[in-house]
């Protein structure tokens, strides 16, 4: 894991320190993720007025935020399920908001993404949801999908499971099985949302280890959003919190914890 | 009186924005179709659900009709001196129209509920948006397969159903007065030609593709929870139902132009 050397970044402040942070983030082709001013809208209501954004390889980013905040509309722009109204969202150097559906396809294989309630296809086993995307975009042989699938499933502990369908697994064994799909493609990029949203707290301790081996072994850029701040504060290196469409403050959970500012103060005061 | 304009002009907007929305959404469907992987398994498995799986009730809905038909003509036709005619009349009654319009309707009912139900509830639980995050397009995935399934499937179920109401109306006839299934089906197809089958056949390939489309797009485009959903299926069984009755009299009329 990553731990940038990096202040408290208020948002009026984020341009002067954010050529360091690409210094030590980025590879030769630019950051994970970089949004710079982007808006989202709808209809009259701003959900993003101007975001910036830069994660770097290897590198984790929490973002907490009011619920309506616009942290599930950031993920969804960032893997293009959303299109954002104005500004740039580069992966990996590579400006993404112009691309045709094939373009983004291909991007797409390279992120990984956990949706808040897993959504796995529940009209498919658990073995069946994780090979969908093996299928569709490797040309693996039968038998070396099936073990990756068992690779897979045993990396979130999910190897007895194969045969049953979704509706017959827990919360936290569907957010499991989600992770395993997510991984799937090996990503470069894994947008989580709200991993640990809905469970107990045993649950919860368990996915954010689950969540740490998988960062050490797979070396991604992740952004985790989540109104769990122990979570947070357990498998990011930095937290970006989100306030009236935009970044208020970004730093480690130490150094938003020094933060003067009420907002910030009040918002750490009631999540802890 | 500017109110109820007011009102009327908000109801021809919204039924404009919705044959706009539908358009794009056509489109997309279209613009996927050319594009490789052609998702051949899932067209198969889908080729079940609305073929094989729909067969029994169409079955089942054609030898009533044909069984009903069979009984009231019987009356009528004997009053006027021309039992004679009952074989043909019926089976006239059930391939032209009875038939093509019985199968439009029975799925309607159960394809498009199921299509828009099933899409809805993957819409409003973000599976469709995770098939999308995952690089597959779901407008082929999803939407393409079922249409084609639709268009593929109604032209078979609607011979399945002309074949059971034939069949039915023969029994009905026969338990009134025996009559053997050689000579009524000779009498009744006395004078048909292959295009008395061909095109109302068809006809229900455009039902296929009515009853496919609405629920594809009814289904993906859910908002809300569970009252999304049936929202979704309702009104994709009303909106097919409705758009396979009016192009069902307008085929008529092209039917009755070019293969008259």
């Amino acid at each position: 894991m990553m731990h940038p050397e990096q202040g408290v970044l208020l948002a009026g402040e984020e341009s002067h320190a954010t050529p360091a942070m690409e210094s030590s983030s980025e590879k030769s082709d630019g950051p994970a993720v970089l949004l710079r001013s982007l808006h989202k809208s709808f209809g009259s209501q701003i959900v993003l007025d101007g975001i910036d954004v830069t994660v770097g390889t290897g590198e984790t980013l929490a973002v907490l935020g009011r619920s309506g905040a616009g942290k599930s509309v950031l993920l969804k722009l960032i893997i293009g399920l959303q299109e954002p109204d104005s500004g740039s969202n580069r992966n990996h150097g590579q400006e993404i908001t112009c691309l045709d559906l094939d373009a983004m396809n291909e991007i797409r294989k390279k992120m990984g993404f956990l949706f808040q309630h897993a959504a796995l296809y529940d009209s498919l086993t658990v073995e069946q949801n994780v090979a969908f995307p093996l299928k569709r975009h490797t040309r693996m042989t039968e038998s070396q999908q099936s073990h990756r699938i068992q690779e897979l499933l045993a990396g979130v502990g999910m190897e007895g499971d194969l045969k049953k369908m979704p509706s017959d697994l827990s919360g936290g064994m569907q957010k499991r099985v989600g992770l395993a799909r997510a991984l799937a493609l090996e990503p470069g990029i894994l947008l989580l949302d709200e991993p640990t949203a809905g469970l107990d707290p045993i649950t919860s301790g368990e996915i954010n280890e689950l969540i740490l081996k998988l960062q050490e072994e797979h070396h991604m850029a992740s952004i985790v959003v989540t109104h769990d701040l122990h979570s947070a504060k357990t498998i990011a290196d930095r937290i970006a919190l989100l306030h009236e469409g935009n970044v208020l403050i970004e730093g480690t959970f130490a150094e938003l914890e020094k933060s003067d500012d009420e907002f910030v103060s009040g918002f750490l005061k009631r999540d802890s | 009186m500017r109110s109820t304009l007011t009102s009327v002009w908000g109801l021809i907007n919204r039924f404009l924005e919705w044959f706009g929305d539908l358009g794009l959404f056509v489109w997309r469907v279209v613009r996927a179709a050319f594009r490789r992987p052609f998702e051949g398994r899932e067209l198969l498995r889908q080729l079940d659900e609305i073929g094989s799986k729909s067969l029994p009730l169409v079955a089942l809905a054609g030898a009533a009709i044909g069984f009903v038909l069979s009984l009231e003509s019987r009356s009528s036709l004997v009053r006027f001196g021309a039992k004679s005619m009952l074989p043909a009349a019926l089976v006239y009654s059930i391939i032209h129209e009875t038939g093509p319009i019985v199968t439009g309707l029975v799925v309607c009912g159960r394809v498009g509920a199921g299509i828009g139900a099933e899409l809805g509830s993957m819409k409003v639980t973000e599976q469709i948006d995770a098939i999308e995050a995952s690089g597959v397009n779901p407008y082929k995935f999803l939407a393409f397969t079922r249409i084609v399934a639709c268009v593929l499937m109604l032209p078979l179920l609607t011979l399945a159903a002309d074949f059971c109401g034939v069949l039915f109306g023969w029994v009905a006839d026969t338990l009134a007065e025996p009559i053997s299934l050689y000579r009524f089906i000779n009498q009744g197809f006395v004078g048909a030609t292959f295009s008395d089958f061909l095109a109302p056949t068809f006809r229900t390939a455009v039902f296929g593709l009515i009853i496919g489309m609405i629920g594809c797009f009814q289904g993906m485009n859910t908002k809300g929870g569970t009252a999304g959903v049936g929202l979704s299926a309702t009104s994709s069984v009303v909106l097919s139902s409705l758009f396979v009755i009016l192009a069902d009299v307008i085929l008529v009329k092209f039917i009755l132009v070019f293969f008259s």
